[in-house]
């Protein structure tokens, strides 16, 4: 005789965790990593408003005197073949690379939001064509949709964000789709047809707040993804270009000297890692509370 | 000899989130003989299951078991570990649960899981291993055993996966056959059948230790029972003496609230008998009627040429198995269905048929109070913004209401900011109760609204449904697939199989004399507390 687990509740939220923590999370406790995770993100919010408060140097003050120097007293992470302190750069760098996957993680959860709950409200036949259409885009992988996108534009910060967001929508879009039908054949709103509310009623006071409540916690999570794949487009030149300082860019431009200067090149590129590193950590640890609560 | 199993001083405790430690089972004690049958009875919570999953080392993994000692056939489980445990299981003591769909891998045919424990337990040699799997089938009343022993779990009915999971227990012959709510969930002919079984089993030698919440169940079939409540033992002793002369008042409750044919007309949640408010029915005020009513899903007829009427202040039991249909009539008159065939009326309104913007403004007059109350709260909701969302009513007129509706359901004010998720499951039923009745609707449709609460529980709503009813002139719709409780509540009685309505009429007429043959077996198959 077996004794089978019961089965894991599958919910759309655990569609974008694709490691799921098996440890059912004990009360309260005091969790360092999570502690470290938080502190590095006040960091770089920081670096995002007043990146003035943690250097006093210009980013793009080029010094050919101290150029391709390691990291010492005076130049913390270092500096690059212009001699500009890569420290001060990877400040100022945050900025481009928040405000980016902010700002594309919002659109994309906006219109994948929309067309999610379009689809998942609508009669079978428009789902049917709406949830084909995101299933196309979702074959393609994340980076080589944005990559077309850019094809098509110049390529910039704008066009960066709008790839970007046009290459995570898809996800969004069927989460949602998935959750409004979830929402939708539910108790509690079969009860509410049973007081006599209008479908529009229906919609603003039981579906609507039910299916967004996840969203917020699934965009945190999402907001590591698109800043690595800003970073990884504008590495490629379709970002920001020099001699701004994202961090993409700058792992770009610092990799010819990597022999002799990883600092230029490591350093940005471990403090990207960490950022999204703590922003999953965060943003998981939201979602268990979240999960815990219903 | 010895007693197969000495528990003494048994303590479980659970380490707690937040609350501090439960303290499940609190220090109890009881033997079952060899060739005995042994019940433990009592409701959620009481501590009833984990006492007997502790018996096989299963009580949980973050459970802590004490106890002064701990004997299964001799062997002292004290320091027990896992390896042992597991010799332990199948081989002294099988183990059947509840939901036998959980309990069998899903992706093992039954004869893989049930060879499986044989070859565990090295019984047999590989060679005969087909054979002996289908005796052991054969041995639970399986039919076509060599065929069934092929298939998957989801592939067979609840009472052959429940029959399939008691042959895997019994696999390697242990003396011990621990069942835990073996035949809750399943329909009354499916468990009479399934506790003939037991019974059989226990004739053959085999000692049973049984776990309900449903006295009447183990009545007919335990030697002894021991009724558990807040992890003690109130009283133990034979069945017979247990329910006819209870000395715990806590026994006595329990057996004042299961509602049967004797206690109709009676309130259930009081051990001195006291009778019900009269109904008012008017037979001259029809509030709600079906006629001819169909419905097919694929090729399956699930609603059968379905014709009924509910009188104002009329209870109208609908009682059948799972698949009657019952819940499509239910959905139909809620007009949540459309039929394909058959109309309803709700009063003189035209119910079916019409769109739907034609229905809304009479919605209110058709209430519905389901079986799982939590799934059909807004989890986003507190108690008052529930019970007044049906209300017509603003600002403190609103507030008011809803504290009259939660008073008049024995809850209260206090309630108010609560939510749903921190209340039990007879004070959700509650909720529901009250959101229900607060638009004064002439029908209520109740679809199996006790079945998922304790009987004590179930005594209370039941009696507050029928003070509704007495009080409001409101007509019930009470589906239920409990002969006991429609048998205490209903006026009239409307008896489904497979989607048709084989017998209908006065509740005392078709229990009494049942004209139909399928009435007549569902009667046969009430286990009675015989008293």
């Amino acid at each position: 005789m077996s004794i089978a687990l019961p089965e894991q509740a599958t919910s759309p939220v655990a569609a974008l965790a694709p490691h799921p923590d098996p440890a059912p999370s004990r009360g309260r406790r005091f969790a360092p990593g999570l502690a470290a995770a938080g502190v590095v993100l006040l960091l770089v919010a920081v670096a995002t408003v007043a990146p003035r408060l943690l250097t006093g140097t210009d980013p793009l003050a080029a010094d050919p005197f101290h150029a391709l120097e390691g990291p010492s007293g005076a130049h913390w992470f270092g500096t690059d073949q212009l001699g500009r302190d890569v420290f001060t750069r990877v400040v100022h760098g945050a900025r481009y690379s928040l405000s980016i996957g902010v700002i594309s993680t919002l659109l994309s959860v906006l219109s994948g939001g929309i067309l999610g709950l379009v689809a998942g409200l609508s009669p079978r036949a428009v789902d049917e064509v709406l949830s084909r259409a995101l299933d196309v885009l979702s074959a393609f992988p994340e980076v080589l949709l944005a990559l077309l996108f850019i094809a098509f534009t110049e390529p910039g910060t704008p066009s960066l964000i709008m790839a970007i967001a046009l290459a995570f929508a898809p996800r969004y879009g069927r989460i949602v789709r998935a959750q409004t039908l979830l929402v939708r054949r539910s108790g509690y709103v079969e009860q509410a047809v049973t007081f006599g509310l209008s479908r529009t009623r229906l919609v603003w006071r039981h579906i609507l707040p039910n299916v967004l409540g996840p969203l917020p916690i699934l965009a945190t999570i999402g907001l590591g993804s698109a800043i690595v794949n800003a970073s990884a487009l504008s590495f490629l030149g379709m970002g920001p270009q020099p001699p701004s300082p994202e961090w993409g860019a700058m792992l770009s431009e610092s990799r010819n000297y990597l022999r002799v200067a990883w600092w230029a090149a490591i350093l940005p590129g471990a403090t990207l890692t960490i950022t999204v590193i703590s922003l999953t950590a965060v943003g998981r640890r939201l979602q268990r509370r979240f999960e815990g609560r219903r | 000899m010895a007693a197969l199993v000495t528990v003494n001083d048994l303590h479980v405790t659970f380490p707690g989130g937040g609350t501090g430690p439960v303290h499940a089972v609190r220090g109890i004690s009881f033997t079952v003989e060899r060739g005995e049958c042994v019940a433990i009875v009592g409701e959620s919570g009481s501590g009833k299951s984990v006492t007997a999953r502790s018996l096989v080392g299963l009580a949980g993994p973050f459970a802590e078991v004490r106890a002064a000692a701990l004997e299964v056939d001799g062997r002292d489980t004290g320091g027990y570990t896992d390896r042992d445990w597991r010799r332990l299981r199948g081989r002294v003591a099988g183990l059947v649960l509840q939901d036998a769909l959980v309990s069998l891998d899903p992706l093992n045919t039954v004869g893989q899981e049930i060879g499986e424990v044989l070859r565990t337990h090295r019984v047999g040699v590989a060679a005969t291993r087909d054979a002996q799997v289908t005796a052991l089938l054969d041995a639970v009343h399986v039919p076509e055993p060599a065929e069934r022993a092929r298939q998957y779990p989801h592939q067979l009915s609840g009472g052959l996966r429940q029959r399939a999971l008691i042959a895997s227990a019994i696999a390697a012959d242990p003396p011990l056959l621990i069942a835990d709510e073996p035949t809750t969930a399943l329909d009354v002919t499916v468990q009479a059948s399934l506790l003939r079984l037991l019974a059989e089993r226990r004739a053959a030698g085999s000692t049973l230790l049984l776990v309900s919440h449903d006295l009447a169940v183990v009545a007919g079939i335990a030697d002894r029972v021991l009724v558990m409540r807040d992890g003690l033992i109130v009283e133990q002793g034979p069945t017979q003496r247990i329910l006819t002369a209870p000395e715990h008042d806590y026994t006595r409750m329990l057996l004042a609230a299961v509602p049967t044919a004797a206690s109709r007309g009676h309130r259930l949640s009081s051990t001195t008998r006291s009778p019900l408010p009269a109904p008012a029915v008017d037979p001259s005020r029809t509030v709600l009627r079906a006629d001819g009513l169909h419905k097919h899903f694929g090729t399956r007829h699930a609603v059968n040429d379905v014709t009924f009427t509910l009188a104002r202040g009329e209870i109208l039991g609908v009682v059948g198995e799972s698949g009657s249909g019952k819940t499509t009539v239910a959905r139909i008159a809620l007009g949540l269905l459309e039929p394909d065939g058959g109309t309803v009326h709700l009063g003189q309104t035209r119910w079916t048929g019409v769109p739907e913007r034609r229905r809304r403004p009479d919605r209110r007059r058709l209430q519905v109070v389901s079986q799982d109350p939590l799934s059909s709260f807004d989890p986003r909701y507190t108690v008052e913004k529930l019970v007044a969302e049906p209300l017509d009513l603003r600002g403190a007129a609103r507030r008011d209401r809803v504290v009259e509706l939660l008073e008049r359901v024995g809850l209260g004010a206090a309630h108010l900011r609560r939510h749903p998720r921190e209340l039990s499951g007879g004070q959700r039923q509650r909720v529901a109760i009250a959101r229900a009745v607060g638009p004064r609707p002439d029908v209520l449709v109740c679809d199996e609204p006790v079945s998922a609460l304790d009987v004590s529980v179930q005594a209370q709503v039941l009696d507050l449904l029928a003070d509704l009813r007495a009080a409001d002139g409101t007509a019930l719709l009470f589906i239920s697939h409990d002969l006991g409780v429609i048998h205490h509540l209903a006026d009239r009685v409307l008896v489904m199989h497979d989607g048709r309505v084989v017998e209908q009429g006065p509740v005392e007429d078709v229990f009494a004399r049942p004209e139909h043959q399928y009435t007549a077996t569902l009667l046969a198959a009430l286990p009675v507390l015989t008293g």
